[in-house]
């Protein structure tokens, strides 16, 4: 169990004008598992690789329980970095592969063979030492990665994409495997993500990073609720973004004033801002409730689970997801009336 | 019932497949055919016009080749020991090379590349000439120090050509992990590196080993005539118009040559990866 702090962390590459991390600070707390989220280059993997000691920082800090690491290198950091694309060695065998940080570290054959034995159990594939590599699903591929990083009980388990290389179904799988796993040894692991829907379903914490910067670090939940910003809002699926000024405990808006009563609103933005709201907790013709507004439906999606609602108010349109409606319920050209629910809004910065 | 015709294609199948064991036959027939040559002539002790076969054989080349006074030992020793030193060195110079090459992109590549492939460009006489002088001046003429790094000009083109064709296909991201799992710079290349790149060194080598092995004029030059390797002595021994001493020599000479062929024969066909970047080139 190990505590990671990354402290104004920040990497320029050689001939970039721009850093590809900088200032990142955060702190990882012993035995939980965090993501890095964020769209492909921006900078998570970078991160990731300095956390290995696999790319050196051009400043900043990096601490394993408060220890600085960063002149440690990656072979005695004990930071196990496991590859998007898995990397087993193609020259060895499965046993040798997993074995592989045990026969570094100069452990007794003996020793090796029984510890790769427990390891390939514990990732549930027992009986498969001897076979090689290319002889291997990629799911199972992915399992004899985990296992070869577990085994040496790394201070820090660091997963790169760990679920995109894999079908829908693995990928479910070995997203039950990781979580169990990682519950069983309580190794502090970090791994890298551009799905959201990854990243909450799997992470204690989320990083969101872009361009190389730490925007909002959360659990998960805070994201759909209280996003930093309306970028964030985006990358977790926010569609609805209407201009607002908030006074108080008022939003005014061009479309209606409306009582702002969230958990937490005095973290959100004071004057010019965004409103912006899910479209699951917007509200569809519900007798005398506050905060409503009247609308007209521009388009109904069916959508199997649930029915999406394109609704204009005034000069904007605003999505509503419905579970319940039945076909004819509400169609399209019908007017209704739209409730914002006083303590589900929330602002982001935007002009 | 009448006989259906051929088809076109098939026709035209048969044909290709007649055309393609001739030449199969003709290119066998090439190689192997002043080896024969060579092989009657080694035994042969009279063999005037017009006859076909020799009127007597003998032992007398092959008791020469191998008797006391013989210099065929002491050549091919010569020859060893220079292709022996030139094939490991080019590997050792030429694998950081090939790295660069095959893996990176950085300003002045295709300058670096042009350089390198140069001597196959350049008369190698011409690099032996001006290279003479200063090889008198530095003490390095006349030894077999600087006839292996004087071999070490035509060779390394081949071998840095070769092993960034491997390195291009090639993905660090291993030695990466390596060392993330817990493996040192030496353990990494011992356990990554080097088996990911060993067909390629194999065939590296081989070329190496050949163009060293079969080198006549730049030993001439820079030997002197005091560094007597195979191709130097066989010369002056054809010179000298003994034919089935010639031939036998010429057969002790291939032989070495043929044997490393056929052991690593294996890492040239098209299925290894050794050869995979080839066509890059």
């Amino acid at each position: 169990m190990t505590q990671v702090n990354l402290r104004h962390l920040r990497k320029l590459y050689p001939g970039a004008q721009i850093a590809a991390v900088d200032d990142l600070s955060l702190e990882v707390p012993s035995g939980r598992l965090i993501a890095f989220l964020g769209p492909s280059g921006c900078g998570k993997t970078t991160t990731l690789k300095m956390i290995a000691g696999l790319i050196p920082p051009s400043g900043g800090e990096i601490t394993f329980d408060g220890q600085d690491v960063s002149a440690v290198p990656a072979e005695k950091r004990g930071a196990v970095m496991v590859f998007q694309n898995y990397l087993l060695f193609p020259y060895m065998s499965i046993g040798d592969n997993v074995g592989f940080g045990l026969k570094m570290r100069g452990e007794d054959k003996a020793v090796i063979k029984k510890r790769v034995g427990e390891m390939l159990e514990l990732v549930k594939l027992p009986d498969i030492a001897s076979r090689r590599p290319t002889q291997l699903s990629g799911g199972q591929q992915q399992r004899v990665a985990l296992a070869r990083a577990l085994i040496t009980n790394p201070n820090v388990l660091l997963l790169d994409e760990p679920l995109s290389n894999l079908d829908a179904h693995l990928r479910d799988e070995m997203r039950e495997l990781i979580v169990s796993i990682q519950r069983d040894l309580e190794v502090t692991t970090i791994f890298v993500t551009h799905d959201q829907e990854e990243a909450v379903l799997l992470a204690d914490q989320v990083a969101l990073m872009f361009d190389g910067e730490l925007k909002q670090y959360a659990a998960p939940e805070e994201f759909y609720q209280r996003p930093v910003s309306e970028r964030a809002a985006r990358f977790f699926g926010g569609v609805n973004f209407i201009p607002a000024e908030r006074k108080a405990e008022q939003i005014l808006t061009p479309i209606g004033d409306f009582s702002f009563q969230a958990a937490n609103r005095e973290t959100a933005p004071t004057g010019k801002a965004n409103l912006t709201i899910r479209p699951e907790q917007l509200k569809l013709n519900e007798d005398g409730a506050a905060n409503t507004v009247s609308g007209k439906v521009r388009s109904r999606i069916y959508v199997g689970t649930y029915t999406r609602y394109k609704i204009l108010i005034g000069e904007y349109e605003v999505e509503v997801i419905r579970t319940a409606d039945m076909p004819g319920d509400i169609n399209e050209g019908d007017e209704v009336r739209v409730t914002f629910p006083a303590d589900r809004m929330w602002l982001v910065e935007g002009g | 019932m009448t006989k259906s015709p051929e088809s076109p294609t098939k026709r035209r199948d048969r044909v290709a497949r007649v055309l393609h064991g001739l030449a199969v036959a003709l290119l066998i027939f090439a190689l192997l055919a002043p080896l024969f040559a060579f092989l009657i002539n080694a035994f042969a002790f009279r063999w005037f016009y017009p006859q076909l076969i020799p009127s007597e054989f003998s032992l007398r080349a092959w008791q020469s080749i191998f008797g006391p006074n013989s210099k065929v030992v002491g050549a091919l020793w010569s020859s060893a020991a220079i292709a022996i030193g030139v094939t490991i060195s080019s590997v050792i110079i030429g694998l950081p090379a090939a790295r660069a090459l095959g893996l990176y992109s950085f300003k002045g590549k295709r300058i670096v590349e042009f350089l390198i492939l140069s001597p196959t460009i350049v008369p190698g006489i011409a690099v032996a000439m001006g290279l003479n002088i200063n090889f008198i001046r530095w003490g390095l003429a006349g030894s077999h120090f600087g006839v292996a790094l004087v071999h070490l000009v035509p060779v390394m083109p081949y071998v840095v050509l070769t092993l960034s064709g491997v390195f291009a296909n090639y993905n660090p991201e291993f030695e990466e992990q390596a060392r993330s799992l817990g493996a040192g710079p030496i353990a990494t290349f011992r356990y990554v590196t080097f088996p990911a790149v060993f067909p390629g060194i194999v065939v590296a080598s081989l070329f190496a080993f050949l163009i060293s092995w079969s080198q006549y004029i730049l030993t001439f030059l820079i030997g002197g005539g005091r560094v007597v390797t195979m191709p130097i002595l066989l010369f002056s021994t054809s010179a000298g118009g003994n034919e089935a001493l010639t031939a036998a020599m010429s057969l002790v000479f291939i032989a070495p040559a043929v044997l490393f062929l056929v052991l690593s024969s294996r890492f040239l066909s098209g299925k290894s990866g050794a050869i995979g970047g080839f066509g890059k080139v």
